[in-house]
């Protein structure tokens, strides 16, 4: 048990303790497969960021829609994915090593990298949501909104105040957050549907307040100074040595930091007490209460925690593009975030980035579709919860078997 | 204050309140019978105007019909194409959802909505601009003072009501009515007593899709004109309306539809400088009215089972 906590990341896994592995390779050189997997995957979304032709496109959809079916359906693709759970901390740590190399690769391409800072800024905002809703059993359906609150509050800080800019996205985060624990009084008193609308309100009425108010902008919005960090301004970073760089490469870098910080964090509380007394609370909250956990506390810790994190990932966001519109606060923003969340598989956390990356990319790089984008868009979502129900990689069920005394670790 | 321009807002929130119970009404129902939300109500809306525009257009075209028939063909094909998209939504994508979280019908039902808001936007020629929507019903005025009203808009005030009425009466008087509330009430043992779980079903969805169609046509002969993506908002009002009235009831939803319009006219008449404020406001309201009131102004009775 000691060894377990302190690993800390495969408690939730969903293979059995010991895996029968049939195929030898696996079994001999496990950790050197789950690189090479992780490797494997990052360098196909890599293509796809730099890809500029369409049948490179759907070439790569179509390698990642027949892995997918091979890791599903096939006994070898089973366990190799078993593996990559049993290992995730390899998996980890190859992902945010990979990630690293993308963005050296990329290190002067603007779109490449913009994309990727986009994937990793908007895979932050959806752990956040997941954090809601699959842990505290909140739905959320003003994430876009909330994310900008994070934009607004970074364009106010770098504005008016003198406040060093790196602290402009903690402040978006406590000032989102904030306004998260105001909207929680009545989501606390009521459920489902009555919980759901507050949210829904809450987001059309930011909206419409956003356009029509002329302190902020109005439906122009604002602009928003770059990020700096010791006084070295995002903005102004053209050259690292002899190398040009894009102004994007140091955002990407911060993005990727910024969403591994996230994913540790909310994986952490995932498999901490905290995550299973989020997990009792929500599944059934006579049962929680009749063990004295609070129903309040828990709801409040996971809503307002997600709130913060998606307000600093809009800061963060806002503080790259330079400016932010009430247009991105919408209710079909807001539904997008929730698509990558469902589409993902809920609480799974490595599959809202896979949709998101999907969600955000292919489209960008579809350009003949971009005038039916919505609609395949929702025909996909559609069928998705239609005959996947659980998303593409479902959430695995906690499995505490291993804490029993005796059970094979 | 004029005592004619109180009388004249007062019929544009009668008006407002109208609408807005029609939509909201369907989803009262649709809780009702299988404790759903079905978010493409808004789009059906949108379904409607458009068809009754084209329905009313073509058959004008072709056949040089009277305004009366024309606006008659209209609403048929209106009522018709809402029915047959609530039929169709809750064929393909409710109940074989039944089981699933909420969340997913939630989403499933908002997608459901979006493609027939784009299949609006792409197939209609022009369809992402807004469109004029003839004028079908006669044109005078009726004046009282400074209070004057068109004699279109008093039709539709009064057809609406009738129609919120007639389905009230619909739903409380008939043997239909009499199964809808069955379902609602417990479906096992509306099984039991032989009744057809998924006739009844479908049934409601054409009867509440039918409704808000119907509201789809009055919006446009009222406003003369509309646009793909005017259901957005409907939808949510609708919604917010049936859930800050209480789901679980029938009234409730017209009573949450006539406090939004109320509310909305309200910050107009009071602020007529900033009444791009008043969905802002009637939103407030709603998150403070959901905090005071957390099952509806008429509340849901259930039991819970520990």
């Amino acid at each position: 048990m000691q060894n377990s906590a302190a690993n800390g990341c495969d408690m939730s896994s969903l293979s059995s303790p010991a895996p029968s592995l049939s195929v030898p390779g696996i079994r001999r050189h496990p950790r050197a497969l789950v690189a090479a997997v992780v490797a494997l995957l990052f360098s196909g979304g890599g293509v796809m960021m730099h890809a500029e032709s369409q049948p490179v496109v759907l070439a790569l959809l179509a390698a990642f829609v027949l892995a997918f079916g091979v890791s599903d359906r096939t006994q070898i693709g089973r366990e190799i994915a078993a593996t990559c759970g049993d290992y995730r901390g390899v998996a980890n740590g190859m992902a945010l090593l990979c990630a690293l190399i993308l963005i050296v690769l990329f290190h002067a391409d603007h779109y490449a990298l913009l994309m990727l800072s986009t994937v990793a800024i908007f895979s932050t905002a959806c752990i956040a949501l997941n954090l809601q809703l699959a842990f505290a059993g909140i739905a959320n359906f003003a994430g876009a909104a909330f994310f900008v609150v994070g934009s607004y509050t970074a364009a106010l800080v770098t504005a008016y105040t003198t406040v060093p800019r790196t602290f402009a996205p903690l402040i978006g985060a406590i000032v989102t957050g904030a306004i998260g624990l105001v909207l929680l009084l009545p989501v606390l008193r009521t459920r489902g549907h009555y919980a759901a609308l507050v949210t829904i309100a809450f987001g059309v009425l930011l909206r419409t307040w956003l356009e029509v108010n002329d302190v902020l902008g109005g439906p122009q919005g604002l602009k928003i100074g770059s990020f700096s960090i010791m006084g070295l301004d995002f903005a102004r970073l053209k050259q690292i040595g002899p190398w040009s760089v894009s102004f994007y490469l140091p955002y990407a870098t911060l993005s990727v930091c910024m969403f591994g910080l996230v994913f540790i964090l909310v994986r952490r509380l995932e498999n901490s007490w905290v995550g299973i007394a989020l997990d009792v609370v929500r599944s059934d909250e006579t049962a929680a209460a009749v063990f004295g956990l609070s129903i309040r506390l828990w709801k409040v810790v996971g809503f307002v925690l997600g709130n913060a994190i998606i307000g600093m990932a809009g800061a963060l966001y806002g503080m790259m593009n330079g400016f932010v519109t009430p247009n991105g606060a919408s209710l079909g923003d807001s539904l997008l975030m929730l698509s990558i969340v469902v589409l993902g598989g809920i609480g799974n956390l490595w599959g809202s980035v896979v949709a998101a990356l999907i969600i955000l990319e292919v489209p960008e790089k579809l350009q003949s579709i971009q005038e039916f984008r919505l609609l395949l868009f929702a025909l996909l979502v559609l069928v998705i919860l239609l005959f996947r129900p659980g998303g593409i990689l479902p959430r695995p069920v906690r499995d505490l078997s291993r804490f029993i005394d005796g059970a094979p670790k | 204050m004029d005592i004619g321009i109180v009388a004249q807002q007062l019929f544009n929130g009668l008006m407002l309140g109208v609408i807005y119970s029609m939509i909201a009404v369907g989803f009262s129902l649709f809780f009702g019978v299988l404790d759903v939300i079905k978010f493409s109500h808004g789009d059906v809306v949108t379904l409607g105007s458009f068809s009754a525009l084209g329905a009313a257009g073509v058959s004008g075209a072709l056949f040089a019909l009277p305004p009366a028939l024309a606006l008659l063909t209209g609403l048929a094909a209106a009522v018709g194409a809402g029915a047959l998209a609530g039929i169709v939504i809750g064929r393909i994508l409710v109940i074989p959802l039944r089981g699933a979280p909420s969340i997913n019908v939630l989403l499933a039902t908002l997608m459901a909505g979006t493609v027939l808001r784009e299949a609006i936007r792409l197939g209609v020629p022009n369809g992402g601009n807004p469109k004029p929507f003839p004028a079908l019903l006669p044109s005078g005025m009726i004046n009282a003072g400074s209070f004057s009203v068109g004699i279109d808009s008093v039709i539709i005030v009064c057809a609406g009501l009738l129609l919120v009425v007639g389905t009230h009466l619909f739903v409380t008087r008939t043997r239909f009515g009499l199964s809808i509330r069955a379902v609602a009430q417990d479906d096992e043992v509306a099984r039991l007593a032989g009744i057809d779980q998924q006739r009844v079903v479908l049934g409601t969805f054409a009867l509440g899709s039918g409704l808000a169609a119907f509201a789809g046509c009055m919006l446009g002969l009222y406003y003369r004109e509309i646009s793909f993506n005017m259901g957005v908002l409907l939808g949510i009002i609708g919604f917010a309306s049936a859930v800050v009235g209480g789901l679980g009831s029938l009234i409730g939803p017209i009573i949450g539809g006539f406090l939004f319009a109320g509310v909305q006219t309200l910050v107009v008449v009071a602020m007529p400088i900033s009444s791009a404020y008043r969905d802002v406001v009637a939103f407030a309201v709603i998150i403070i009215l959901i905090a005071l009131f957390p099952t509806g102004i008429i509340a849901e009775q259930r039991s819970e089972r520990v």
